[in-house]
């Protein structure tokens, strides 16, 4: 380095050196050994070696949720990289911040169809924020430090940058992340002041309003929770979140009015089909959330709150649009509201608060309990309970017990829930759970799982064992892809199509082949011991619970349906699922 | 939903009784026809759109804007695109389409969101947008035909650019609807072959985009 030039290698290394990584999810190849051969030499950055690339995705993901920071991964070309799709696409639905580097096969055999070449940033073009390939090796600095830029600002997302190996030997100029800034990019963070002052008066003057939150809330930083949990106890209003944005508001507040959707509860919904307001900090109206839209909350004012100008009358039409980041337009809005001294209509609020209750009262997550089988929701109140006074994070997989944890668990902070939502990947929670753990190396990580998902990722226990990361892998097992063959169920005669699983791995076995702890428990009666041996056990457990194979996931807004037309957990009959209602997932 | 179900039974809980659906419980008058949705306005009028996208040039950044088409399934009329400005290397594309005023507003949001976009702006919904197509026009034929056809394209100034004992190519640049009634009139009169740009447009007046 004498005259001043690194190696393309030493560059990467250097640059997410600057941008303060301390971790990297990765797995080596042929295409980027010359930056293993970098990492090797220093110790600044601990490199984390995944068994499989969509492992080091998502525990890159797992990494970047529940810090708040980017997370990297580093894969090789070829199958390196289109490993990493799935993980890619995750993010960007959940809007995640991460960099992937990728190698590529030398500049000179770009398009010979190499050994292990791929078309990377053709193939990640649709799943990234952004992506770069770095021919030069005099753009190689600029564009990691970009990379970082824009995956971290706006609305985030994974951004890939594909080096190919001659670039890595190659020598080049070194600058640093201060010196950088991307030519044109420059997200939009303040909202519009004329719009927030008339968001505020229609808040001042609604009468049964209810707030609709989500992950923007969460991408926006700790402060943001804060700030809602403010604007919220100002108000007096009660508010609902997605998936996707649990734990930016306390969940023991009386003003919580539990998740909402298509497994949200019945207060949460109906709040949003019978409100005058509805106020969405950082949600998207999602499929999942909305229903059947020409039926989503019909009498009511939006307001909408997002850092992304495209998600703005996408599905559904708002009436106040406010492009901006959630923690500066609630500032804005607590600011407002303090300032004009604003009072909720409080005759209005206790009569929309004696609807919300009675609603409430109907219990819509209680389910039927059993002493011989245990039920999916009583095992997860029990982890709850064991859990809720440590220091915990949980992640999952997909499908009922993803739900089930939504609803049963209950968070009080950010970046404590760490779920795959837009995309719906099984096999998240275990990589993710790693990604978790590897951030916070003290913390109680439990993975609630499902015995089909954890199987697309199951082989991540082997990083948890040889990193000494003490995941524990909660698996619900039913036997079956439960939420398939709920809506199997539900939609297609009872026909289980390739829903069960008829040869599952003896889970315990499974764990102790690994070198991880196996625990099993089939009766309520031995749950709770089983479940501090397995918080008390100072390595990875996989915990298989066995429940109840039956038990479907409700309260549950069928396909088609709107929000007023829910089923609760007390159904006696059929579901009314239109045939077009069918046509949807 | 049978008996083969076996948790449907009702629940045991005091606050829960035993129905399928939740009734209404307020009043109808909130449940109002949900006319401010765009499942009202899938019915409504397609609109023609021209943007003109100036986009930083840098490798992919027609493909990424093309993608975001495909993917997202929005037409493409017609695409054309070349660098507008060599010190900046910025690139113009103008991509003619068509939709709802929702999904028109939806594929420019869609559009800036990409990383290498700079503007996004819809001349034809701008009063003083001026669009022009330049097309290539080959006939073929011998006798009144080609008399007929040169005729025809001195009414329409096309400029002949090639010509042989049996055919003619034409030069012919207008709006896409004087090109494609230039070409309708020559089918009959032994048109072979066609090759249009594209429609490439700009705002009128001093301001620049």
């Amino acid at each position: 380095m004498s005259d001043g030039l690194m190696t393309g290698a030493e560059i990467v290394v250097r640059a997410l050196t600057d941008q303060g990584v301390r971790h990297i999810f990765g797995y080596p190849g042929g295409a980027v050994l010359p930056i293993y051969d970098a990492l090797f030499k220093q110790d600044a950055i601990e490199h984390i070696l995944v068994r499989h690339e969509q492992g080091a995705a998502h525990a890159a993901e797992g990494y970047a949720r529940s810090t708040g920071k980017a997370g990297v991964l580093l894969v090789t070309s070829g199958p390196g990289a289109t490993n990493a799709v799935t993980g890619l696409t995750d993010a960007m639905m959940d809007s995640i911040p991460l960099v992937a580097i990728t190698g590529q096969v030398p500049t000179h055999l770009i398009g010979t169809d190499a050994f292990q070449e791929c078309d990377t940033v053709g193939i990640t073009r649709a799943c990234t924020k952004h992506n770069f390939l770095v021919r030069d090796i005099a753009d190689l600095a600029r564009v990691l430090h970009d990379a970082f830029y824009i995956a971290t600002t706006g609305r985030p997302g994974p951004v890939v940058v594909d080096i190919p190996k001659d670039v890595q030997f190659r020598k080049g100029p070194y600058v640093g992340p201060e010196q950088i800034l991307h030519r044109n990019y420059r997200p939009r963070v303040k909202g519009d002041q004329a719009r927030i002052e008339q968001a505020v008066e229609l808040m001042a003057n609604a009468r049964r309003p209810v707030f609709y939150t989500g992950g923007g809330v969460i991408n926006s930083g700790t402060r943001a929770s804060q700030l809602l949990r403010e604007l919220v106890r100002l108000t007096g209003f009660p508010i609902t979140s997605t998936l996707m944005g649990l734990g930016a508001y306390p969940a023991s507040d009386r003003q919580w009015l539990g998740m909402l959707g298509m497994h949200g509860t019945y207060e949460a919904n109906l709040a949003m089909n019978r409100c005058d307001l509805l106020i969405n900090i950082g949600a998207r109206f999602d499929d999942r959330v909305t229903g059947r839209l020409d039926a989503f909350s019909p009498g009511s004012k939006k307001i909408h709150v997002d850092i992304d100008p495209s998600s703005i009358n996408k599905n559904v039409r708002v009436d106040v649009p406010i492009v901006g980041d959630c923690a500066h337009v609630l500032e804005a809005m607590i600011e407002i509201w303090k300032a004009r001294a604003k009072q909720s209509d409080m005759g209005a609020m206790t009569a929309w608060w004696a609807q919300v209750e009675v609603w409430r009262a109907r219990r819509s997550l209680s389910y039927r309990h059993s002493d011989d089988t245990i039920k999916p929701q009583y095992a997860v109140e029990r982890l709850y309970q064991l859990t809720r006074d440590r220091n915990t994070y949980i992640t999952t997989e997909v499908g009922q017990h993803q739900m089930w944890a939504a609803q049963h668990y209950h968070f009080e902070e950010p970046n404590r829930w760490m779920t795959s939502g837009g995309l719906g990947t099984m096999g998240y929670g275990v990589p993710a759970a790693v990604g978790v753990q590897v951030a916070h190396p003290d913390a109680l990580v439990i993975d609630i799982a499902g015995e089909a998902s954890v199987q697309m990722t199951l082989q991540e226990i082997s990083t948890a064992v040889q990193f000494r990361l003490p995941i524990k892998i909660f698996i619900l097992n039913n036997e079956y892809m439960g939420m398939v063959r709920q809506w199997q169920q539900l939609l297609h005669g009872g026909r289980y199509s390739h829903s069960y699983s008829e040869a599952l791995p003896d889970f315990v076995k499974l764990a102790e082949a690994y070198g991880a702890k196996g625990i099993r428990a089939i009766k309520p009666a031995e749950l709770d011991a089983k479940i501090l041996e397995m918080i008390d056990y100072p390595g990875p457990v996989i915990f298989d619970c066995v429940v109840d194979k039956l038990e479907n996931c409700y309260p549950m807004i069928p396909s088609g349906a709107a929000h007023d037309e829910m089923i609760l957990p007390d159904a006696t009959d059929g579901v009314g699922v239109s045939e077009a209602g069918k046509m949807l997932v | 939903m049978t008996a083969e179900h076996p948790f449907t039974t009702p629940l045991t809980s005091a606050a829960a009784a035993p129905s399928e659906t939740v009734p209404q419980t307020e009043p109808a008058a909130v449940n109002q026809p949900a006319s401010a949705y765009f499942l009202v306005d899938a019915q409504s009028r397609t609109v023609k759109a021209t943007l003109s996208i100036i986009v930083d040039n840098e490798v992919g950044a027609l493909a990424r804007v093309v993608a975001l088409f495909a993917g997202r399934g929005y037409n493409i009329e017609s695409l054309t695109v070349a660098e507008t400005d060599h010190q900046k290397h910025t690139s113009r594309i103008t991509i003619v389409t068509s939709g709802t005023a929702h999904i028109i507003e939806q594929i420019k949001a869609q559009i800036a969101r990409l990383i290498p976009v700079r503007r996004v702006v819809d001349l034809a919904q701008e009063k003083f947008g001026v669009e022009r197509e330049m097309a290539l026009v080959k006939i073929a034929g011998t006798g009144e035909s080609r008399n007929e056809a040169l005729r025809l394209s001195e009414v329409f100034r096309a400029r002949v650019i090639d010509i042989t004992h049996s055919s003619f190519i034409f030069e012919l640049t207008g709006t896409p609807e004087k090109i494609d009634a230039f070409i309708e009139l020559l089918i009959p009169l032994g048109l072979v072959e066609t090759s249009r740009t594209g429609v490439v447009a700009i705002s009128r007046g001093a301001e620049a985009l």
